[in-house]
């Protein structure tokens, strides 16, 4: 399968949103694992990456789950390319940056994503749709499993799966969910908020990991321990922070209705407004005004049938999205036009806000 | 300690001492002026001890680390990475160096972790591989030498038993991979 025809396949971030998703846009988990008896991947030298690379790229590609799937050295991708999978959530920065030596096998439906010689020699992924925990990690489970018959892993009974940095040691798990956080970010409390999920052991970041921002109210938290507790056990714990989290928000949200809805109509109705004219449009502040209607839309303003539409525009709106419609090497001016002329078509037929449902009670 | 708290971050005196409480555990850092405002420690908002816990205790220079040297090699034997190198990368060579520099991982675990020991998940096929083979070597210079010490009646225990082993029909690792089903010690040690 080529890179082109897999992007241009519907995925499942892109084309399965329901109200399901309204506060966990996503889930992943992705698993660390290294082969036993070779250098992790930033210590190897190049020939022994090569042969790494071969190798997980076979095993790997033989497996269920990557029957039909892109399998590539990342050298073999274009800057474009890489970017767009970046955006997907697909492949991380640091493996796209590499030069030789890392390869990706991603599956067509785009829930499955393999990086080889990225920090570790593998790194498995899994991604569904809405708050899906458990339903990702027996997928990334099996695979798993399939992948080890066919690789040595290197484990040690004390320390578990054997990473390269020890912070990933034990069950070499890091499961995190993207949530959409509005109401908790324009009542202030997103602070109080991370203080407490820290608190619990677990991480909040901005929308592309560490040191990302968090435009759009996207945020995604995650476990920061992976030794001495099972998989179950940590899932368990991280389900139960995002389904408090998910109550704050909502919380949030009825709050912010009581005491002035016409102030938070007003931000929603001016973003469709700005989503419907504008002619320049930065990727920060189509992600803030979408994440607004994205809000209208679980407050029942808009139809439920437009969610589709938003939660997809948000994944492409991202500039290497733009770029790739543009055809060309754009500047930023043009791909801001783009992206604005993109908006105002979708939204050209996108269903008026009904505020009337809220204004009777 | 006798001594006054240094910085766990760059070892100058420090004199903003912290205690926080992260998985139901008890932390103290201790820090100085200067790395207490670069982290935020002054702004109460975004600060998470847990992150700079991790940061610290992978500093093996700071204040209450381990000294590199009096724990383990120099050098890891399988790929030359040194205790230098870590302190550089904050990641090692290979997963031999876990075993080499044991001394320098178990303090790490404490503050970084849950726990120190590995719950969960097992890749039982992979290690039943592995212990296959390691079985495989051993009764074949078991062998090796019962003949050579005109041994024969254990020689022809241990031919017998490496037959066994090799018959494709046995539970073999080696050769019916994907449908053997688990059984012997590393299978019931599963906590899934």
């Amino acid at each position: 399968m080529k890179i082109s025809a897999l992007l241009a396949t519907p995925s499942e971030l892109t084309d399965t949103a329901s109200s399901k998703c309204a506060v966990v846009l996503m889930t992943r988990i992705r698993l660390a694992r290294n082969l036993a008896g070779h250098s992790f991947p930033g210590w190897a030298k190049e020939p022994q990456r090569e042969d790494i690379l071969a190798r997980c790229r076979e095993a790997v590609g033989a497996t269920s789950a990557m029957k039909r799937s892109v399998n590539s050295p990342v050298a073999d991708l274009s800057d474009l390319d890489k970017q767009i999978l970046v955006e997907r959530h697909l492949i991380s920065r640091e493996l796209s940056g590499t030069k030789r030596g890392a390869g990706l096998i991603i599956n067509r439906d785009q829930t499955c994503s393999v990086m080889i010689n990225e920090e570790d020699h593998l790194r498995i992924q899994v991604l569904r749709a809405g708050f899906q925990l458990k339903k990702a990690w027996s997928q990334i489970d099996a695979i798993d499993s399939e992948i080890e018959e066919r690789l040595d892993y290197a484990f040690d009974p004390e320390l578990g799966y054997l990473t390269a940095c020890p912070t990933n040691l034990g069950t070499g798990m890091r499961a995190s969910a993207m949530m959409h956080l509005p109401a908790l970010v324009i009542s202030s409390q997103m602070e109080k908020v991370v203080r407490a999920v820290n608190q619990l052991g677990m991480v909040v970041r901005g929308l592309f990991g560490e040191g990302s921002d968090a435009s759009g109210s996207i945020f995604q938290i995650s476990n920061q321990t992976t030794l001495g507790e099972s998989e179950e056990a940590i899932l368990k714990r991280l389900g139960s922070v995002l389904q408090s989290i998910v109550e704050h928000e909502l919380n949030a949200r009825e709050k912010l209705l009581d005491a002035d809805a016409g102030k938070l109509f007003d931000k929603i109705g001016r973003a469709f407004g700005i989503l419907q004219n504008c002619h320049q449009l930065t990727s920060s502040e189509a992600m803030n005004l979408l994440s607004l209607l994205r809000l209208g839309i679980d407050l029942g303003l808009f139809p439920e049938g437009s969610r589709a539409v938003t939660d997809r525009l948000l994944i492409e709106a991202q500039p290497g999205h733009i770029q790739a419609v543009g055809g060309q090497d754009l500047e930023s001016a043009k791909r801001d036009a783009l992206r604005a002329e993109r908006m105002r078509q979708e939204f050209s037929t996108f269903a008026r806000p009904d505020f009337s449902l809220h204004h009777k009670t | 300690m006798a001594s006054p708290l240094k910085c766990d971050l760059c070892g100058k005196p420090a004199t903003v001492h912290l205690t926080q409480i992260v998985n139901s555990k008890m932390h103290k850092v201790d820090l100085c002026e200067a790395c207490a405002q670069a982290k935020g420690v002054t702004d109460p908002g975004g600060f998470s001890l847990a992150d700079l816990l991790l940061k610290a205790s992978m500093n093996p220079d700071a204040a209450g680390a381990v000294e590199i040297g009096a724990h383990g090699a120099a050098a890891c034997p399988a790929c030359a990475f040194t205790p230098g190198d870590f302190k550089k990368h904050g990641r090692f060579g290979c997963p031999q160096c876990y075993r080499t520099f044991a001394g320098m991982v178990s303090p790490m675990l404490d503050s970084m972790h849950k726990g120190t020991r590995h719950v969960g998940k097992v890749p039982h096929k992979a290690l039943e591989r592995r212990s296959f083979h390691e079985r495989l070597t051993e009764l074949e210079s078991g062998l090796a030498a019962a003949i050579k010490a005109e041994r024969y009646e254990d020689a022809a225990r241990l031919r017998d038993e490496l037959h066994s082993m090799r018959q494709p029909a046995a539970a073999n690792p080696a050769t019916a991979i994907a449908s053997v089903p688990l059984s012997g010690p590393a299978a019931s040690s599963s906590a899934r």
